[in-house]
């Protein structure tokens, strides 16, 4: 099957291991990833503070680019992009004036009919229903889903799972056979772009999460947004020092997790990538494992 | 020959802004058969309406088109206006020149135009209009009371203090409503059980009540004056007349752990049981879902120890009739609650509660005996966070109004908190204070510079636990928006106040309009605040919005009057715009056929057979015919008439079909 991708900025550099992972996922379950051709950079924060325009212009260009690829569906793995690409197409479509000037701007027909997807819609969708046909191993860990501001926020845009307590990454997790653990900070912020001009505010939000993931006994973290990746597992340092304790917990893509699951080795995952070193215990022993599943534990492809 | 006189009202600037009024009055005297057109400033007022009556005395006119605001307010100023200067009220009629001219567009050439088209139809209507007469019709004075809250309590016997028969109905098994649960009522802090028990028993004993608890309404039919409301009183499996309260068949039911709901979960009751000791009525029900024998088929205790064997399992639900002449609907409100907060922790976290728990935790008669324990291990709490605005005033909940009565309780529960906790510290997180209300401001500073209760401006984001500790976290909006961290023992939100459940069909079944929040629409906001839509309803308290118990109080004697000014009559007049078969003499007789197509379309049931018969009895054509006391003048049956023998007074087929031939004859 054939599906629209949008990498943007992160995923081709400073996380290349989630692209690594997204596409290791997907080429497992059959799904062919086509690059949106000529892609720009979805303004990011930059632009929506600087100019509307060209913040919308940005993002409405890259769905016209998967408009005229035939793309009418496209995967948009980077939290940021993905809401940027959301709130372009609603604006256009609710704004019929700033739609107009927008195009003026493209200059090229733009029809907003692209669906976009999130990568956990992604999983919902065509990977989860698939699951039984690729399981390997359990996921056997305690893990806290940490979902960030951008991937559920502004819920009147996005439409996405429950704003204040989303819960789609926790069942993905269990449906692989992990423990999702119950906590409190699973939507609050990281500190996003201040990791470059305030990292001290960056270890100190951070900070938080990872002290609350371990108090409720979490073995690693999950995420799927890349800004919340870099501030979680590179600036581990200044969290650990904000915390005056060495915190080890991993910090896992979802699609990195998902993919040790159905048996992808941890190198094409990229999981030496990360800086918090992964070395989650080996547990065959099967604790909690969904009974859907048990059928299919052991099954290599 | 018709001679109809046109009065063109500026609204003040309302019409004339943006229509000419002066060009509209000019060029409908033009029309064959005015006899007089005019424009003036404010038609409605008293100058207006003499320049109207004299002109009907002066120009001898045979109608009038008064063309101003909608007919909804003013048609009957204008008609009483007419009659008073000896025209038959019918023959004035109203031009819509504000709602569907001058407040929907611009000022320009075609608004002005529109305004004539408007004036010109009406014009060529009324000359085809008929005197009509006003039908009358017998008045039931027998009121229903829906709900048994304060509002239906005051509403009842207000009703009933006139001399006038009242039915209360009841949902639950006592009255008593959400006052009943409350401890201490604001702004004066007297006790609500001792202002309101008082009003139960009242109700119980006044003669000209009857009351209906554990009882719903289900079906209403009939008009204004002549009601039938059908009730299904559940079966309380008890023989009421036998029972004698003394209660002991509730000590002994062995089911007892079952969440109470007067007591907000915070307390248990058994599965026979009275809400409450105050109850009114003071008899027991047997919850049928929660009850042994109901679902195992056996136990029957309460039978054994009942000493005068009134308990009857195989009781069945009885349907009643009511003929009454008005109704009160004063079904209440209720608070948010479940899962609409996962942020705050409510329903996952035992400590956060809301704010009908608290009034439970501070009410003497409630399950702490009126001491502050929290309610996850029965400690006094130290420290609570109270949250106004839960839900309220929050688009993405999707409840944009402001509840009303959270800002003033939640001063109160902060209040009664430090009257009981001395050392306790009390947090209120608040976006603005709406304090609006006789002594309300005073009662609030009161909590604040007399009982200590920290008030801090800015909302809470999210609400966890740690360590047997409720971690608030909020902003202070007046330090520039510093987070705020709040290490609490319990929190209590001021949920939202939403529709009570069953509110959407209650309205469905009495054909009363509502909003989108599902409370119970009024007729007119400022003018018409305790009628609704259907002639002969009424509206008391929180059903309609909510409503603090002062407001509720005076909406219900409100409804109240209503009613008694209803019942102040024998017979009612009715505007006579109702269908109508027609009728001729021998030996047509009529151009209905009888195939009564009409019969089953009509929403009201007022299309009747008529048997015409010979000199020797035999009948020989059947014919429709309407029942002018039921008819609504809805005109569906016009639309479904194949025979066209059916009109609608004050619109019939000649007069629609004038206004479509002047609208195309330019």
């Amino acid at each position: 099957m054939k599906l629209g991708y949008y990498p943007g900025c992160s995923l081709k550099g400073g996380s290349r291991e989630y692209k690594e992972s997204v596409v290791a996922v997907c080429r497992k379950f059959d799904i062919h990833l086509v690059e949106v051709p000529d892609w720009n950079c979805c303004g990011a924060t930059a632009a929506h503070n600087m100019n509307k325009e060209l913040s919308l212009a940005l993002p409405a260009r890259i769905l016209a680019q998967a408009e005229s690829a035939g793309l009418d569906e496209i995967v948009v793995p980077c939290a940021a992009c993905y809401n940027r690409l959301k709130v372009t197409q609603h604006e256009m479509a609710h704004q019929p004036e700033l739609a107009e000037k927008v195009k003026a701007i493209l200059g090229m027909e733009y029809k907003g009919s692209t669906s976009i997807l999130n990568i956990i819609q992604l999983i919902e969708k065509y990977i989860l229903p698939n699951l039984d046909d690729h399981y390997y191993r359990p996921f056997n860990y305690k893990a806290a889903c940490y979902y960030g501001c951008l991937l559920v926020r502004p819920h009147s845009i996005l439409q996405f799972d429950r704003a204040e307590d989303p819960q789609t990454m926790d069942e993905a997790i269990r449906k692989i056979g992990g423990t999702p653990v119950d906590w409190e900070f699973k939507v609050e912020c990281c500190g996003a772009g201040m990791s470059v001009s305030r990292t001290d505010l960056v270890a100190k939000l951070t900070g938080k999460v990872v002290e609350n993931a371990l108090y409720r006994k979490a073995e690693v973290i999950i995420v799927a947004c890349p800004m919340c990746h870099s501030n979680l597992d590179m600036r581990r340092p200044d969290v650990n020092k904000y915390l005056g304790v060495e915190t080890t917990i991993p910090v896992l893509y979802i699609t990195q997790a998902i993919g040790l699951a159905v048996g992808i080795d941890e190198k094409t995952l990229g999981l030496q990538r990360h800086f918090v070193p992964v070395h989650l215990p080996e547990r065959n022993e099967i604790v909690d494992m969904p009974a859907e599943l048990v059928t299919t534990q052991g099954k290599e492809e | 020959m018709a001679r109809i006189g046109v009065f063109i009202c500026h609204c003040g600037e309302n019409i004339s802004a943006t229509v000419d009024c002066a060009k509209v009055a000019n060029t409908i005297a033009k029309i064959n058969g005015v006899a007089y057109s005019t424009d003036y400033k404010y038609m409605c007022s008293d100058p207006g309406q003499t320049l109207i009556k004299d002109a009907i005395r002066e120009k001898h006119l045979t109608g009038v088109v008064v063309a101003a605001c909608s007919p909804r307010m003013h048609e009957p100023t204008f008609r009483k206006a007419v009659a008073e200067a000896g025209l038959n009220s019918f023959l004035c009629e109203m031009a819509n020149l504000r709602e569907h001219v001058s407040w929907v567009h611009e000022k320009a050439e075609s608004t002005t135009q529109k305004a004539i088209d408007i004036v010109r139809t009406l014009v060529e209507k009324v000359k085809k209009n008929q005197p009509l007469d006003p039908i009358k019709v017998p008045v039931t004075k027998r009121a229903v009371v829906i709900g048994g809250g304060v509002a239906g309590i005051q509403a009842a016997l207000d009703i009933a203090n006139c001399g006038h028969e009242v039915v209360m109905i009841e949902r639950e098994p006592s009255i008593g409503g959400h006052m009943s649960q409350l401890s201490e009522t604001f702004p004066t802090l007297d006790c609500s059980q001792c202002i309101l028990t008082p009003r139960m028993v009242e109700v119980a004993q006044h003669p000209n009540i009857t009351l209906y608890t554990y009882a719903e309404v289900i079906g209403l039919e009939g008009f204004i004056g002549n009601f039938k409301v059908k009730v299904r009183k559940k079966s309380k499996s008890l023989d009421e007349d036998l029972c004698t309260g003394c209660g002991l068949c509730t000590t002994k039911c062995p089911v007892k752990k079952i969440p109470s709901e007067f007591e907000q979960g915070l307390g248990f009751r058994p599965a026979i049981y009275v809400p409450f000791p105050q109850a009114v009525p003071n008899k027991p029900v047997i919850d049928r879902i929660n009850c042994t024998y109901y679902t195992k088929g056996k136990c029957r205790v309460c039978e054994k120890v009942c000493p005068t064997k009134a308990i009857r399992f195989d009781q069945e639900d009885e349907i009643v009739d009511i003929e009454a002449g008005a109704l009160v609907l004063a079904t209440g409100f209720n608070i948010l609650k479940t899962n609409f907060f996962p942020e705050y922790g409510y329903g996952k976290y035992k400590d956060v509660i809301d704010g009908l728990q608290f009034e439970r935790l501070a009410s003497a008669s409630g399950p702490t005996l009126g001491e502050i324990r929290r309610p996850s291990d029965g400690k006094v709490p130290e420290k609570i966070v109270f949250v106004a605005c839960a839900g309220s005033r929050d688009p993405a909940k999707g409840i944009e109004y402001c509840s009303k009565i959270c800002c003033m309780y939640t001063a109160k529960h902060a209040m009664l908190y430090k009257h009981k906790v001395h050392n306790g510290e009390a947090y209120v997180f608040y976006m603005d204070i709406r304090a609006g209300g006789k002594n309300y401001e005073e009662f609030v500073r009161r909590a604040i510079a007399e009982d200590d209760a920290k008030y801090v401006r800015g909302r809470v984001s999210t609400i966890y636990e740690r360590d047997g500790k409720l971690i608030v976290k909020g902003a202070d909006t007046l330090l520039n928006g510093r987070p705020v961290e709040i290490e609490a023992d319990m929190v209590v939100l001021a949920t939202a106040g939403i529709a009570n459940h069953g509110a959407e069909e209650l309205a469905q079944t009495l054909h009363v309009s509502y909003d989108a929040y599902k409370f119970f629409a009024e007729a007119h906001p400022k003018l018409k605040p305790v009628e609704t839509n259907t002639a002969g309803i009424f509206l008391a308290g929180a059903c309609q919005a909510p409503k603090d118990i002062p407001e509720s109080v005076a909406a219900a004697s409100g409804a109240a009057v209503k009613v008694a000014a209803l019942f102040s009559n024998d017979e009612l007049t009715r505007d006579p715009l109702v269908a109508v078969v027609n009728r001729f003499g021998p030996p047509l007789f009529s151009t209905c056929v009888g195939c009564f197509m009409c019969q089953p379309v009509c929403p009201y049931q007022a299309i009747e057979k008529e048997e015409i018969k010979d000199r020797a009895g035999n009948v020989f054509k059947v014919l429709a015919k309407v029942n002018p006391g039921l008819c609504q003048g809805c005109g569906t049956c016009v639309a479904l008439c194949r025979s066209k023998s059916i009109d609608i007074y004050g619109y019939t087929n000649q007069q629609v079909y004038q206004e479509v031939v002047a609208l195309l004859n330019e």
